[in-house]
């Protein structure tokens, strides 16, 4: 017997009201002072995330196996633990520390669950009648206070057990009381237990679980270990299949069967969207209620100096350019601690789009440079051609038309491939979703239609052409290979658009022109407008291969822009000049 | 056989999420503003991305369809495949029709395709939409006859002929009839090869009757399967001749002339050049009254003023007795010569000469003036450029006589045409030219002699 793994017990026995449980060799609780057996098992939800145990657990305390045909009980959250656990997996096989699955998205679920009153708590949703009224005590802020513990196991209750009988239980909890009667009386159905309920559910305050809220809850658990990956590159492994999302129910165990309303609920017929999952992060977070996250440091890859110096490499410019963007994120104050940690419970929660406002501190650093009017950055280049051709040994000026057009090509055909790869992207999963049982044999025969075709097809297409799918990496581009004919501009200078003063260097160009004039003085998300015609060419394209870089709308990415330069240009704004004056820049 | 019961049942309402736009607040948002436009054109759900992939998909393979890459085609279509599960019931009952074109131009094209997989492909086409099954196996059976497989092609159109599934459509009578004409139309090859070679045999041969028999069955199924179709209004040519040719072998010719007539004269059908020709040709061999093969004609003639049988048209009219059919003799020529298609049409001129001729000696200069009023301003341009004269006498000297004499009648003996040729020595057609001058100097109707 062994006494510690039954401490996460913490129930009074129902004959001695003591608490003190041991397991018995079936790892079912008994009282050791009174020695009665309670009809409960042992749960294994504090060690690890490991859906497919609870699944059995639940389905042996319900006991109600019904037909094969029918396959297990399930509910739909599990399902969703089913894809948060994949997607953590996959996170791990990307490089992702193991924490990051085992604590930190593991508490952030079970908190979400006793936060949404699905599990963890005096009155689940599924009680029939009154609303859930106090949550237990146990993972209130308190808890969350000291770094070490924060999301250490709690003593709640293990989740999802045997409901069904309740002798030993003075709380009566029976979590999931939704029978399958309810189900037979209904036309519309679901493989799952709640599904039908599921969909209908609506209620205030509830962050209701969704597929791309599985995202969400990747994008927090990232965060809060800060980790290297930006919600661009967590969305774009999804799109190129690293992270399982669309279909990710087709893994869930045999026995799980999806219809009716789970396809409703888990059929997934959209990549998912930058903006939305980032508002859903944040929704999320403040739902859950969580303390302040991890401090972003100057030494964590979501600082923008970091972030700036991938981007810098990832499109090819200058390595000198960091310098500036540094100053750029010193004079704006977005390095600060307190502007990029996110805090779910501060007053108004908003965490930082990393990735977007890196970008964005480049893009401005470059009108800065070349001012972008569709006339200066090509003069700049005649002069930095005219001295490259006489100074070969030294170290090459940045020329930026030759930079366009090396960019130009690289990006038109890596979006043209993109373009190619969404076109040719199977949505459809193995298993089909059905409507009803009605539906199935049509469904499965249609799925068989389609793969015979698939296969007919496959054999008048070369075999290089289906090749496997690239390995994920967070750079997209690569210029350092040596073979190919296209120029790596790291290492070129930036002495041709910088001149000396004194101590100090200045940009030869001395003028800026701002994104955006007026921003919107309601309370509105959004800052300005972009119509691309509005704008130089030169503008357009940089502001076209960094958003196709982190799969968002260009808008969103002129947006940020006005931002930085809001927050650059803050007394330009209150006198509301068209024009700024040079810009003093230190070479550090 | 199996297939797809769904499209016989009622639609089924997908349990689709709705999806909201993300943005909000006032103010003139464009990218907003597009995705705004997209939803209210489908109706208030933002376009999912599988709607995407598989329209881009659609338009990929229709390029490469275009620029005759079958290779990328193939790799497309892989994809495309998936709108047959498409949870919009709309597109997805759209989808086996597309899939079947561009698939089959696909396999029909593509160097790896073969036959076999042609045919394989065909028949999973055909029990995937129920809706399908007639027009793919006509196609299919169309494919089979490309490739000269003509039994295989025969019994796939008799397995469609008794092919029965759900109501019975207007739409799939057509298509039932017309795959039946198409059965017929094989049998009627098959006949015209047994009578080839019957004609080949001596009648005492001992094979002959055997032979005679077949044709004589062959004939009577064959007319039963086309003469159902070619009631119908439309354009039959194929199936009209070969029933024609077989009524008539059989001595049936009253039966034919209805046929051809009611094809040719019917309001509903279509207006088509080709009804009018048979009936004429028909006609002719039958001998019958030249008003009678003038009246069919005149409809040609409107239809189709360049077509090759306006010169016999010409010639029935020059020698009817009738002033208005002369008249229109002429008209008829001037017709023909308006298209560039003809311009090089030596009977034509030469027709055109003689007739000119006659009816200036005739007296008639109004009919030829009347003619000659609309065209005096492009004909000369046209017909009797310096160009024309030097190329039409370097490639054909009759044919340069025959339109310097058109020339010089119509535009008197200064025209350039008309000097050009007279300017040529020719040893053989000196006397004709000659002639030629002299008449024009007498005839032409830019200097009238009064």
């Amino acid at each position: 017997m062994d006494l510690e793994e039954a401490e996460e017990f913490k129930e009074r026995c129902t004959q001695c009201a003591a608490v003190s449980w041991g397991l018995t060799d079936e790892g079912k609780y008994y009282c050791t002072f009174c020695h009665n057996v309670t009809e409960r098992y042992q749960e294994v939800t504090n060690t690890d995330l490991i859906p497919n145990t609870q699944i059995k657990a639940l389905n042996r305390g319900l006991k109600k196996k019904n037909n094969t045909e029918k396959g297990w009980d399930w509910y739909v959250c599990e399902g969703f633990q089913y894809i948060l656990y994949q997607q953590a997996e996959a996170l791990k096989n990307l490089g992702v520390g193991p924490e990051l699955k085992n604590d930190v998205l593991h508490n952030f679920w079970k908190r979400y669950l006793q936060k949404s009153k699905q599990a963890y708590c005096k009155n689940p949703v599924y009680t029939t009648g009154r609303k859930p009224t106090v949550l237990e005590d146990n993972l209130s802020h308190s808890d969350w206070a000291s770094e070490p513990e924060l999301l250490s196991d709690v003593s709640c209750p293990p989740f999802l057990e045997s409901g069904a009988e309740s002798q030993s239980d003075i709380h009566t909890r029976k979590p999931f009381p939704v029978s399958k009667a309810s189900q037979s009386e209904t036309s519309v159905c679901s493989g799952s237990l709640d599904g039908v309920e599921y969909s209908q559910r609506k209620e205030k305050g509830i962050v209701k679980m969704t597929v791309p809220q599985t995202l969400a809850f990747c994008y927090l658990s990232l965060l809060w270990q800060r980790e290297a990956i930006t919600l661009s590159d967590l969305l774009r492994f999804v799109e190129e299949d690293h992270i399982p999302y669309i279909n990710a129910f087709q893994h869930f165990p045999e026995q799980m069967k999806l219809y009716g309303r789970d396809r409703g609920i888990f059929g997934i017929e959209s990549w998912p969207d930058y903006e939305d999952i980032y508002k859903k992060t944040i929704e999320v977070g403040t739902f859950l209620d969580l303390p302040r996250f991890p401090d972003i440091t100057k030494d964590c890859y979501l600082h923008p100096n970091i972030l700036c110096m991938k981007y810098l490499m990832e499109v090819n410019l200058p390595d000198e350019m960091h310098s500036l963007t540094c100053h750029v994120v010193k004079m704006t104050g977005m390095g600060e601690v307190d502007f990029l940690t996110f805090d779910p419970i501060a007053k108004m929660a908003k965490t930082v789009k990393y990735d977007v406002q890196a970008v964005a501190v480049i893009v401005v650093v470059l009108k800065l440079l070349f001012l972008l009017d569709d006339s200066f950055e090509w003069s700049l280049s005649n002069l930095a051609e005219k001295h490259n051709e006489k100074n070969k040994k030294d170290k090459p000026w940045f020329d930026f038309r030759k930079w366009y057009q090396i960019m130009k090509k690289a990006f038109d055909e890596k979006k043209q491939k993109w373009e190619e790869a969404r076109a040719k992207y199977l949505w459809k999963s193995e298993k089909p979703l059905y409507y009803s049982f009605v539906d199935k044999p049509v469904a499965y025969k249609k799925r068989e239609m389609v793969v015979n075709l698939q296969k007919q097809f496959s054999t008048l297409v070369e075999s290089t052409a289906t090749a496997g799918k690239k390995s994920p990496s967070s750079f997209q581009f690569n210029w350092t290979e040596e073979d190919t004919d296209r120029t790596c501009f790291h290492g070129h200078s930036l002495q041709g658009v910088l001149k000396e003063k004194g101590q100090s260097l200045l940009t030869k160009n001395s003028l800026y022109w701002l994104s955006t004039q007026k921003f919107c003085r309601c309370y509105c998300t959004h800052v300005t407008t972009y119509e691309e015609s509005n704008y130089s060419l030169s503008y357009q394209f940089i502001l076209n291969l960094f958003s196709f870089l982190l799969r968002i709308k260009t808008s969103l990415l002129h947006e940020e822009v006005s931002l930085v330069e809001k927050k650059l240009f803050e007394k330009k704004y209150s006198v509301k000049r068209k024009k700024s004056r040079s810009k003093k820049v230190r070479r550090h | 056989m199996s297939d797809f019961s769904e499209e016989l049942k009622g639609p089924v309402t997908d349990d689709e999420e709705v999806e909201t736009s993300v943005l909000s607040g006032a103010g003139m948002h464009f990218p907003w503003l597009q995705t705004y436009v997209e939803t209210v054109a489908i109706g208030g759900k933002r376009r999912k991305d599988f709607a995407q992939t598989t329209s881009a998909c659609l338009s990929f393979i229709q390029e490469a369809l275009l620029k005759h890459q079958w290779q990328q085609a193939a790799e497309y279509m892989y994809s495309y495949f998936q709108t047959l599960e498409d949870s919009d019931s709309y597109k997805r009952q759209a989808a086996p029709e597309i899939i079947w074109k561009l698939g089959s131009q696909i396999l029909f094209y593509h160097p790896k395709s073969n036959m076999e997989s042609f045919n394989t492909f065909a028949d999973r086409m055909k029990n995937i939409g129920v809706m399908n099954y007639l027009k793919i196996s006509l196609q299919h059976a169309l494919y089979l006859l490309h490739h000269g497989m003509l039994k295989d092609a025969k019994r796939n159109l008799s397995e469609a002929e008794t092919w029965r599934h759900g109501e019975n459509t207007s739409s799939r009578e057509i298509l039932i009839n017309l795959i039946q004409a198409y059965k017929g139309l094989l049998q009627y090859y098959t006949w015209s090869e047994k009578k080839m070679e019957l004609s080949k045999l001596d009648k005492d041969d001992y094979a002959y009757n055997a032979v005679a028999q077949d044709v004589f069955n062959h004939s009577w199924k064959t007319s039963a399967n086309i003469s159902a179709l070619i009631k119908i209004p439309g354009v039959w040519d194929p199936f009209v001749k070969s029933y024609v040719e077989m009524l008539e072998f059989y001595g049936d010719r009253d039966g034919a002339q209805e046929v051809l007539t009611n094809y040719a004269y019917d309001e509903k059908f279509p207006s088509n050049p080709n009804a009018h020709i048979y009936l004429y040709n028909f006609l002719k061999r039958q001998k019958a009254p030249r008003s009678k093969l003038i009246s069919v004609l005149k409809i040609l003639y409107q239809i189709v003023p360049s077509h090759k049988l306006m010169l016999e048209f010409h010639t029935l009219l020059r020698k009817s007795e009738k002033e208005e059919h002369r008249k229109l003799g002429l008209e008829v020529l001037f017709g023909v010569l308006d298209f560039a298609g003809c311009t090089k049409n030596i009977t034509a001129w030469k027709y055109l000469a003689k007739y000119l001729k006659n009816i200036l000696m005739g007296n008639h200069l109004a009919w030829v003036q009347e003619e000659w009023n609309s065209r005096k301003n492009w004909w000369p341009g046209f017909h009797f450029s310096y160009f024309w004269a030097k190329s039409d006498w370097k490639e054909d000297t009759a044919l340069a006589c025959e339109k310097a004499f058109v020339a010089g009648l119509l535009l008197g003996k200064g025209c350039r045409y008309f000097r050009y040729i007279l300017k040529q020595d020719h040893q053989i057609l000196g006397k004709k030219i000659k002639r030629m001058k002299r008449s024009v100097k007498k005839y032409s109707i830019v200097n009238p002699r009064l």
